[in-house]
């Protein structure tokens, strides 16, 4: 269970389907800014399902980490809520 | 003109952060009526119980994506709506077209056809 | 009984779309079908629908500046709307139902930004309808990724060393950035105040009005 402040990578997978884990965050690393939850999860209530409760982590990502080159400024930031199971830690082979 | 995602790899169209795309359309439109009883419906029938704002987000979701450029935004949410409530059982496909048909005899205009 | 909406103005002041003098669409058809029938099963009736769109028609971006006003006056509710702004927030009558509510505040280092590049998640108990540039697919699509070309379009230039954060407000949170106080309102009102606060300043797409823009 990471906690704030811990560097994560979010999974890259590409699953189909209703995912709140938007595709340009996907591989990315950043950095837990806080956790909030539980709260059910949205790809199962999508579909009717009751939603098994999850750890919601506001994770802070740098432009730079996110964009490379393109960033306008790369000490801006982006802030985005992922369900825990789309993150892992970011030391991780 | 705008850039479409590509979806090959399984990246959908509505998961836009960071595409390309022109300038942001600053104008701005008083809601009418109709699409406010569509937000109304919404509201309601979610917070009855009926469908959750996941499942509405995941029709509009599955839609293809020129319907976000030929549809206005609450086009798209009364059917999404609409595919909840059958999902969920509340409304059958039929029912909805029979009522349809009907309301379109009362009249060419939503002034008319609503208050019949 | 529905509302009357000809001849009045909407919250905005601008006149009602005159939609009811249009040709009916398949879409406006379903919509009265789908109410029609929803009313006829029980599932709902026409007042209660009615009192829905009075809630959300009274749901304007006066609330968020009565937010902000109190937070820039009221240290005690500042700390409290950081610490949970949903509580804090329905303890002056404005319920955020079962999302949560962050505030997050501008200072002179640091401008927040806020988008739904999914959809178009929005602090509505606050601000009301989102506008249709929040939804639209330039903004949600480039304000994560160039958030300062996006601002100069809104009017909004600020110096590299202000950070510029952008939340996308991808699950259970709403946000509401908290403006920076302007300069030159020391002693004013909380009503006076929030009179300076814009809807876009709310949203991070503006800054609040300064008080020579009153005079």
């Amino acid at each position: 269970m990471p906690r704030m402040g811990s560097r994560v990578r979010v999974r890259n997978d590409m699953p189909p389907g209703h995912i709140r884990t938007p595709a340009y965050l996907r591989g990315k690393c950043g950095v837990i800014e806080r956790t909030l939850g539980p709260f059910a999860n949205p790809e199962e209530l999508a579909y009717r399902h009751s939603g098994a409760p999850l750890a919601l982590h506001r994770v802070r990502f740098t432009m730079a980490e996110v964009w490379g080159a393109a960033a306008e400024i790369p000490t801006d930031t982006i802030e985005a809520e992922i369900y825990a199971h789309w993150l892992e830690p970011a030391d991780a082979a | 003109m705008t850039d479409t995602i590509p979806q090959a790899d399984g990246h959908r169209w509505h998961d836009m952060g960071g595409a390309a795309a022109g300038e942001v359309p600053l104008a701005d439109h008083d809601f009418a009526l109709w699409e406010k009883r569509v937000d109304a419906l919404m509201i309601l029938c979610s917070a009855k119980g009926h469908f959750t704002v996941d499942g509405l987000r995941r029709a509009l979701e599955d839609m293809p994506p020129s319907s976000f450029e030929e549809l206005s935004y609450y086009e798209r949410w009364i059917a999404s709506v609409s595919q909840n409530l059958v999902e969920a059982g509340v409304l059958t496909t039929f029912e909805i077209g029979e009522r349809m048909s009907a309301i379109r005899e009362r009249g060419q205009t939503y002034g008319d056809a609503a208050d019949g | 009984m529905p509302h009357d909406h000809h001849n009045h103005l909407s919250p905005s002041g601008h006149p009602f779309r005159a939609d009811n003098d249009h040709p009916l669409s398949y879409w406006q058809t379903m919509e009265i079908a789908v109410r029609e029938l929803l009313i006829e099963k029980g599932v709902t009736t026409a007042a209660e629908i009615a009192r829905q769109i009075d809630a959300m028609d009274n749901r304007t971006p006066a609330n968020g500046a009565a937010v902000v006003a109190r937070a820039w006056t009221d240290p005690d509710f500042r700390a409290a709307l950081q610490h949970d702004a949903s509580v804090a927030t329905s303890e002056m009558g404005f319920d955020i139902g079962p999302m949560k509510l962050i505030a997050v505040e501008n200072t002179a280092d640091l401008h927040n930004i806020v988008v739904c590049t999914l959809c178009s998640c929005y602090p509505r108990n606050l601000l009301g309808l989102p506008p249709d540039w929040y939804k639209s697919r330039a903004y949600r699509s480039r304000t994560v990724r160039e958030p300062r070309r996006v601002l100069a379009e809104f009017g909004v230039t600020l110096p590299e060393t202000t950070q510029i954060r952008v939340h996308d407000s991808t699950a259970d949170m709403r946000y509401v950035v908290i403006p920076a106080r302007p300069d030159g309102t020391d002693g004013w009102s909380t009503d006076d105040l929030a009179h300076l606060v814009t809807r876009d300043s709310m949203v991070g797409t503006g800054l609040p009005k300064s008080p020579d823009a009153l005079a």
